[in-house]
């Protein structure tokens, strides 16, 4: 559909003017409906005619830039499949701030608590598309669940803890690392980040027998449900404390925003880790014994190593498991 | 014959005296050791069994020896049938000191050896009676009683052969020195009590094949075994589902080359050897369950049963995921390894690798900042909310809304009654009620005429048809009056000082207060009409009186009805002990009268 026809453009006044009134009118509204997280073109035709009259009309599509730009918003990607995705600029009326979304936090563990909260969004993307590939491809769909996301991140902090009281402490170690025996206890916010997380509980209920919010599963959990009402996330299932799939729009924020501005931030630290193709999540098959199966939970998760840079230092870990356990018991 | 006075089961019984009984070192063997390698084990069990069989030997021997007697062939009658006969005979005549003597019982054993052969002398069946109770006595023998040799098993697993000596009927003296006969405890407990079983009932099998399985640890045995296996399966399936779990994620990174296949093989063959074997056990458990009757052992075979039967349905369930694992693998390795690379080109990042594990290692306050600036981007864009002024104002000003705890009041039902609609129309019940009401009690009228008239006053229109049939119908209810009730009414009304009766009382049939009833009489003229048929009733109003008086009355009647037949109808309804009678009579006879052409 073409502007010259639209009978509900909103200045008939003079005659050069109403077209471009209405087109930018319909850029406004395609930006509209992309506001919306979980409308998508598959279930609204005015939606789906707009989309595609962005794709095929690069004047229209230079406009509804302008107008997003206007509003603080960048266009990530614009598809049949996720509609208009977009992206908030810092200081956008639109973008949400982790500081709103953890704002019920306070006390001493306010900081603590929103690192946790903004580290469970990051510990879901990267279960969610564990390859780099699986980033990149519109029709890949990713699977996570709330146990899931806990037990790989708890993974992750045994295996860097089993790194910081290795004989060999040197990988990260030169440029700021924390100092490998013990974290500092007069300085909470140089503590390693996964020592706040792996110091949390994992689950634990309160006097009217709900989930406590405080603990990593409920912290993930809170994660998932926002996603699900940003529409990023869709659930299909209970189990595993909750399961989810992604959605496209997902996919796209995380590759065209998240990631990057998360990679700027290490950068800016000084922090670069080269990665493989293969991503580095691994399914390590679990030998069969009877204290497994009568946990689940416990295993239910993707032991994670370090990729190929790294495997001597990950089989000594994944082979030891319990090395460090004794010393605690 | 000598009579050996001693009491018989102090000596005979091996369980009150062990150190006689040659079984006795088998009391204390734990039943239902599974000794490995051996051939046998303790089992007193089948000690019991192997004597309680010896027990019925000599009854055997009976009929084994019975043509070997000289004289007669005495291979007619059936020796150990006659044998327990004689050991009832001696069981019932028991009571607590005394027994039977040999007289009584062979008095009552002859009767039933002639039975068996009717047609042999009397003295032969004596005989034969005779001869069946000295061998139950086994006379002939020096201590007067049985033995039969046996075997067990020693703890330590060598074979021994044992004796077992008992005696079925023993003599004995009563004080004043009369010899009696008693039934020993072996004889009533095997020969009178555990025979006396039904060999072909399945329920008895179950319960003893059962009660054999527990008694010996079998049945515990078994549920272990199926437990230990479901719990296997378990496993299985557990491994399983985060290997297809973690292919659905990332086809490279489970090992689909070596461990997973092996993982398959190997719970494949477990899913094969179990379901034969618990399909076996669940085969025998069930029916052993259906017939016994015991509630524990029931209840034991019904556990089990249970148990094994949710095993197999979990090795079921293992074996179709197994054999949809390498569906799965194909799938999904078509999916993720064949699939166009994205149209955007380049590589993604990897997430875990180049943003969790160093954001993970940062101080709490860096990797702050870095999860932050990831938040922003991952979670979109939101329009914020923001409320009209005017609307926060009012949602702000309004006063909690108060919830009723009973909830909304529950509209009353208003509930009306249904009627049936009146056949006829009002119209015409005046039409036919008034042409009644004008009948003179002195002239009675004809139907036809009275049909005609209604005719005439309905004018053609419909009403004028269904007042002639309302009048049919009136005239019809008229052949039978209800002239007790009427009678009584009457009465009432006279009492009453004209106070007028209940009008519709009746019903429909109309009534000149309290004193005058219609009444239609048939007298043979046939009616012409279009309409209907049957018989030109004549319809006229009468009086009711008491018997006393009929005179008055029926020459009001009688004046035009001549017919004798209402003058009698009229007497004799009169009496109230009949009209109910006559009534009936005379609906069946009015039904008759006129009818719908």
């Amino acid at each position: 559909m073409s502007g010259d026809g639209e009978a509900g453009a909103p200045a008939p006044g003079a005659p050069g003017r109403a077209p471009v009134g209405a087109v930018a009118r319909d850029a406004a509204e395609l930006i509209a409906r992309g506001l919306r997280p979980r409308l998508v073109p598959a279930r609204d035709s005015r939606y789906r005619e707009l989309v595609g009259r962005y794709l095929r009309e690069p004047g229209f599509a230079e406009l509804t830039h302008a107008v997003a730009d206007g509003l603080g918003i960048v266009v990530l990607d614009v598809s049949e499949r996720a509609g208009l995705v977009a992206g908030g600029l810092a200081d956008s009326a639109f973008a949400v701030r982790i500081g709103d979304y953890a704002r019920r936090a306070g006390g001493e563990h306010r900081a603590a608590d929103r690192m946790l909260h903004a580290l469970a969004q990051l510990a879901v993307a990267a279960l969610a598309f564990p390859r780099p590939a699986d980033l990149t491809d519109a029709s890949y769909v990713g699977r996570v669940s709330v146990d899931g996301v806990d037990a790989f991140v708890r993974e992750a902090t045994r295996l860097l803890e089993a790194r910081t009281s290795g004989p060999d402490p040197l990988l990260d170690g030169a440029d700021g690392a924390p100092p490998p025996d013990g974290p500092a206890a007069d300085e909470p916010r140089l503590e390693a980040a996964w020592r706040l997380y792996a110091r949390r509980p994992a689950t634990g209920t309160t006097r009217d027998s709900r989930r406590l919010a405080g603990s990593t599963t409920g912290v993930i959990a809170r994660a998932m449900g926002f996603l699900v009402e940003s529409g990023c996330l869709v659930p299909v299932g209970e189990e595993g404390g909750g399961t989810f799939r992604t959605t496209p729009r997902y996919q796209v924020q995380v590759r065209e925003l998240a990631a990057d501005a998360a990679m700027e931030e290490l950068l800016t630290l000084g922090v670069v880790t080269v990665a493989g193709p293969d991503g580095g999540l691994r399914v390590v098959p679990a030998v069969p014994d009877l204290l497994d199966a009568g946990a689940p939970g416990d295993g239910a998760g993707d032991p994670a190593r370090p990729s190929a840079p790294e495997t001597g230092a990950s089989r000594q870990a994944t082979d030891g498991p319990d090395a460090p356990e004794p010393a605690d018991v | 014959m000598s009579s050996p006075a001693r009491p018989p089961s102090a000596r005979h019984d091996p369980r009150q005296n062990p150190p006689t009984d040659p079984a006795g070192g088998l009391a204390g063997a734990a039943d239902g050791g599974l000794a490995d390698g051996r051939l046998g084990w303790p089992d007193d069990g089948m000690a019991r069994r192997l004597k309680a069989l010896a027990l019925t030997q000599p009854l055997h021997d009976l009929d084994a020896r019975k043509r070997l007697l000289d004289g007669a062939d005495l291979s007619v009658y059936a020796m150990a049938e006659l044998a327990l006969h004689a050991i009832d005979l001696v069981t019932v005549a028991m009571d607590f000191d005394r027994g039977a003597s040999h007289d009584q019982v062979l008095r009552r054993l002859t009767p039933l050896a002639a039975a068996q052969a009717p047609r042999r002398p009397a003295t032969e069946h004596e005989r034969v009676a005779r001869w069946v109770l000295d061998n139950l006595i086994n006379v002939g023998s020096v201590d007067r009683g049985f033995d039969a040799v046996y075997g067990t098993y020693h703890p330590d697993g060598r074979y021994e052969r044992r004796r077992f000596d008992f005696k079925l009927l023993v003599e004995l003296a009563d004080p004043a020195g009369e010899i009696y006969l008693r039934a020993t405890d072996e004889a009533v407990t095997v020969l009178v009590g555990a025979l006396d079983t039904d060999v072909t009932s399945a329920q008895v099998a179950a319960e003893v094949t059962l009660d054999n399985l527990i008694r010996r640890g079998r049945l515990s045995d078994a549920r272990a075994a199926a437990e230990a296996a479901r719990y296997r399966t378990v496993q299985y399936a557990e491994q399983l589902r985060r290997s297809l779990e973690g292919t659905r994620r990332d086809v490279l990174s489970v090992d689909w080359l070596h461990t997973v296949p092996a993982l398959v093989d190997e719970a494949l063959g477990h899913v094969e050897a179990r379901y034969r074997h618990e399909n076996a056990i669940l085969t025998h458990i069930r029916r052993y369950r259906d017939s016994a009757a015991d509630p524990a052992r029931k209840r034991a075979a019904a556990d089990l049963v249970t148990i094994v039967a949710d095993c197999v349905r979990r090795h079921t369930q293992l074996q179709a995921r197994l054999l949809e694992a390498f569906a799965v693998f194909r799938a999904e390795q078509d999916r993720q390894q064949f699939a166009p690379p994205a149209a955007g080109g380049g590589t993604g990042v990897d997430l875990y690798t180049q943003l969790l594990a160093p954001t993970l290692a940062r101080p709490a306050g860096e990797a702050a900042r870095v999860a932050g600036a990831f938040f922003g981007g991952a979670v979109g864009v939101r329009a914020p909310r923001a409320p009209r002024l005017a609307d926060l104002v009012d949602a702000l000003l309004r006063p909690p809304v108060e919830r009723d705890p009973l909830g909304a009041p529950i509209p009353e039902a208003e509930l009306s009654t249904w009627e049936e609609p009146a056949r006829f129309g009002d119209d015409a019940w005046t039409i036919a009620l008034d042409l009644l009401d004008e009948l003179d009690p002195d002239a009675p009228r004809r139907l036809s005429g009275l049909l005609a008239a209604a005719r005439e006053r309905g004018a053609g229109e419909p009403v004028a048809t269904e007042a002639a049939q309302l009048l049919v119908l009136l005239a019809l209810h008229a052949v039978s009056p209800r002239l007790a009730a009427a009678h009584r009414r009457g009465d009432a009304a006279a009492q009453g000082a004209g106070a007028p009766a209940a009008p519709g009382a009746q019903g429909p049939a109309p009534d000149t207060p309290g004193e005058r009833v219609l009444l239609a009489v048939d007298d043979g003229t046939p009616l012409d009409d279009p309409e209907f048929g049957g018989a030109d009733l004549l319809v006229g109003r009468v009086v009711v009186t008491d018997r006393p008086a009929p005179v008055d009355e029926r020459g009001a009647v009688g004046a035009d009805a001549r017919d004798a037949d209402a003058a009698e109808a009229d007497a004799a309804e009169a009496d109230a002990a009949e009209a109910d009678a006559a009534e009936a009579e005379a609906a069946r006879a009015g039904a008759e009268l006129v009818g719908t052409r």
